[in-house]
């Protein structure tokens, strides 16, 4: 990215694949900085905000969502072309999300769980990230996404820089918080050591192990902390399903939950 | 918008219909002066999460359940303890629920909010959107952003996070908030209740189209207080049952229009649930203030207009801001902060109202506490029945209004319902085909 003339006001985009919305809203969840921000940049094309639309090529485009079908693989496909700079938002567009879970079952007994006419329904039999399908220019973690790493990226945007977000993991931000290690002092599992930073580091501050929603780290040993989770006393038999929730498809965690699963220890 | 004429037909349509949480379009036929069909066709992409909730442990729907919708996240963990407890058999202690019930109030005051400033206003003050109606009245939009974010304040405290709480479990929560934490709360609702109750007269000055629709009612029936986190269900036809009786009578149908299934009851009779429904049903439970301030915005005991929806959500906005304060201030931290709620084989069924009305769960489990079984019944599939008859109705009393008038109506109509599509199943897409 280059630094924007001054007075540039870059058109803003959010589109929406297969998700819960909840990404989109840390935007109008922004209420200090709302109307501001509604200042600063063109909201060009948002459908939870606002009815008018206004046509691409869009400077900074948001993408929430998985791609579940193959109308959306497509209609992603134009969403970039148009794009200049596209951020893919949350855990459902950078691992897939819960709907993920498909990928390790088979999609057909799951429509059929659900509908009384699975042969209305067209879907894919996976739920792939975003930057399967195209070149995605930065991924923002979470379940849900962070609002103030939200603003950070917009905040970039205007400058012409990259975003400063931390790959590191979410022990970092438990010594920056002061708050004693749940897996060390009291032998809690907790996915903090492979997962990464940015929620600050929420549950072990209420005495919960972290259960992923950011998913892998950077650099991450899975493998040490599933040992370690056993020698705690997990049930083997809880530990796949672990790796397995909003980011499952990620590939540090569906690697270690596939190690673990009793389906296919057989 | 696209828009086509012939001597034939008028088409029109809209490539998403905005300021609604999801995916769906929207088709309206008329032909020699009548409307032929009016159908809302939800095409969000399936997630399928009752399926792959099979397998998973007792413990897990509610963070799991949680991320059908981001905008009403408690709902789901609160209608999925529900449901889980009763199969296992345990019954919460009195300030775990005193604390849920507060949790939940943050939820409907950051949606209600939400919707009636941000999605939902800008319909009755001819605005694209909240910037729009920034420029035209600051105050409000400010008015309403800050008592959001009061509701995100109550949902961060309680709750760990607005967005998908973290402290939520099954039995209770991780960490009872302390009373100082708590009391934090009290000026901040205090302000938000001053901004509730000039909210239900800000829209009561709007400009409400005029529509009478025949109703029937469902929403779960207060003990003593308004619905929120648990009751009877109940409809203004005289059913009153409890929840685990209610859920085998909502039959839910699936068409190749859709994604999302529609419910009827006993597969016959349309209903409605959400905030008409709960005033229709429980108007009595309101303290005597909130209901004074809605007789004064011009709502009847029973309020038929859907277009009047927004002023019952501002009186329920006013009335989850009373009712926090005063769970505030009687606020006990629950000791233990959950209750232990062993696996076991059973079956369950946890009914809630979510900001946008009636949210049932229902789990088998197996004698291991593994989920057997799951059946989620969210709120908009249940209305989508009741939002196509209005939709005939509208489109038949504006018959003459222009194409871009008629469109614009029909947005505000399914707008009326706070639908929430990410839940059912979401774009919508508004088609409006007149055949002479």
């Amino acid at each position: 990215m280059t630094a924007p003339a001054p007075g540039f006001r870059p058109s803003v985009a959010v589109f929406k694949f297969a998700s819960c919305d909840g990404c989109q809203l840390s935007l109008l969840d922004c209420e200090d900085e709302l109307l501001s921000l509604a200042g600063a940049v063109s909201i060009a094309h948002f459908a939870e905000m606002s009815r008018a639309t206004i046509e691409g090529p869009y400077d900074l485009t948001f993408v929430e969502g998985s791609i579940t079908t193959s109308a959306d693989a497509e209609r992603l496909q134009l969403v970039r072309a148009t794009s200049t700079t596209l951020v893919s938002i949350g855990a459902c567009a950078t691992a897939g999300g819960i709907q993920a879970l498909r990928n390790f079952a088979d999609i057909g007994d799951y429509v059929a769980a659900v509908y009384a006419r699975p042969e209305y329904i067209k879907t894919l039999a996976t739920a792939t990230p975003i930057a399967d399908h195209v070149k995605v220019d930065f991924e923002l973690r979470g379940c849900p996404i962070d609002r103030h790493q939200l603003l950070e990226v917009i905040t970039a945007a205007l400058a012409g820089r990259r975003p400063v977000i931390p790959t590191h993991s979410v022990c970092a931000e438990c010594k920056l918080r002061g708050t004693t290690c749940l897996l060390v002092g009291r032998g809690v599992p907790c996915l903090g050591p492979v997962t990464q930073a940015g929620c600050g580091a929420l549950c072990p501050a209420i005495g919960r192990g972290c259960y992923g929603c950011f998913g892998p780290a950077e650099a991450t040993n899975t493998g040490a902390l599933a040992d370690r989770l056993l020698e705690v006393g997990m049930d083997p038999a809880d530990l796949s399903r672990w790796f397995r929730t909003f980011n499952a498809g990620a590939p540090a965690f569906a690697k270690e939950s596939l190690r673990h699963d009793p389906q296919r220890q057989r | 918008m696209t828009h086509s004429a012939s001597v034939s037909e008028r088409l029109l349509q809209v490539s998403d219909l905005a300021r609604v949480e999801g995916e769906g379009s929207l088709r309206v036929v008329v032909r020699g002066g009548t409307v032929q069909e009016a159908a809302l066709n939800i095409f969000e992409p399936p997630r399928v999460v009752e399926a792959l909730l099979r397998g998973r442990r007792h413990d897990e729907a509610p963070d799991i359940t949680a991320r059908v919708c981001g905008i009403c996240p408690v709902a789901y963990q609160m209608s999925a303890c529900a449901a889980v407890e009763q199969a296992c058999g345990v019954v919460v202690s009195d300030p775990i629920t005193a604390l849920r019930r507060l949790l939940y109030c943050g939820e409907w005051i950051q949606s209600h909010a939400l919707h009636i400033y941000l999605l939902h206003a800008p319909d009755f003050l001819g605005c694209q959107d909240a910037v729009g109606l920034a420029a035209l009245d600051p105050n409000a939009v400010e008015r309403g952003l800050r008592i959001k974010r009061t509701g995100n304040l109550l949902m961060e405290t309680v709750g760990g996070r607005a967005i998908h709480p973290v402290n939520v479990r099954v039995g209770g929560f991780h960490r009872a908030p302390t009373t100082a934490e708590i009391q934090a709360l009290r000026r901040p609702l205090q302000v938000a209740l001053e901004d509730a109750a000039a909210t239900v007269e800000w829209v009561s000055r709007f400009d409400i189209p005029d529509l009478e629709a025949d109703y029937l009612f469902v929403a779960l029936l207060g003990d003593q207080q308004y619905p929120i986190e648990a009751g009877r269900v109940g409809s203004s036809a005289g059913l009153d049952v409890s929840p685990e009786e209610f859920e085998p009578m909502v039959i839910e149908e699936h068409e190749q229009r859709s994604t999302a299934l529609h419910a009827r009851l006993r597969g016959r009779d349309r209903y409605l649930t959400g905030p008409m429904a709960r005033y229709a049903l429980n108007r009595e439970r309101l303290p005597e203030e909130v209901r004074r301030a809605a007789e004064a915005a011009g709502l009847a005991a029973v309020c038929c207009n859907p277009f009047q929806s927004i002023v019952v959500r501002a009186v329920e906005l006013m009335y989850a801001c009373g009712e926090a304060l005063r769970l505030v201030d009687s606020y006990q931290p629950p000791s233990p902060p959950a209750d232990p709620v062993p696996g076991r084989a059973g079956s369950g069924t946890g009914a809630t109202e979510a900001p946008r009305g009636l949210l049932l769960h229902h789990y088998e489990l197996d004698d291991t506490g593994l989920i057997r079984v799951a059946r989620l019944v969210p709120p908009t599939s249940q209305n989508q029945l009741a939002i196509e008859a209005d939709l005939r109705q509208v489109v038949q009393a504006g018959l003459e209004l222009s194409d871009a008038d008629l469109t614009w109506r029909c947005e505000q109509t399914v707008r009326n319902y706070d639908p929430c599509i990410s839940c059912a199943a979401h774009f919508l897409d508004v088609t409006v085909e007149r055949q002479r």
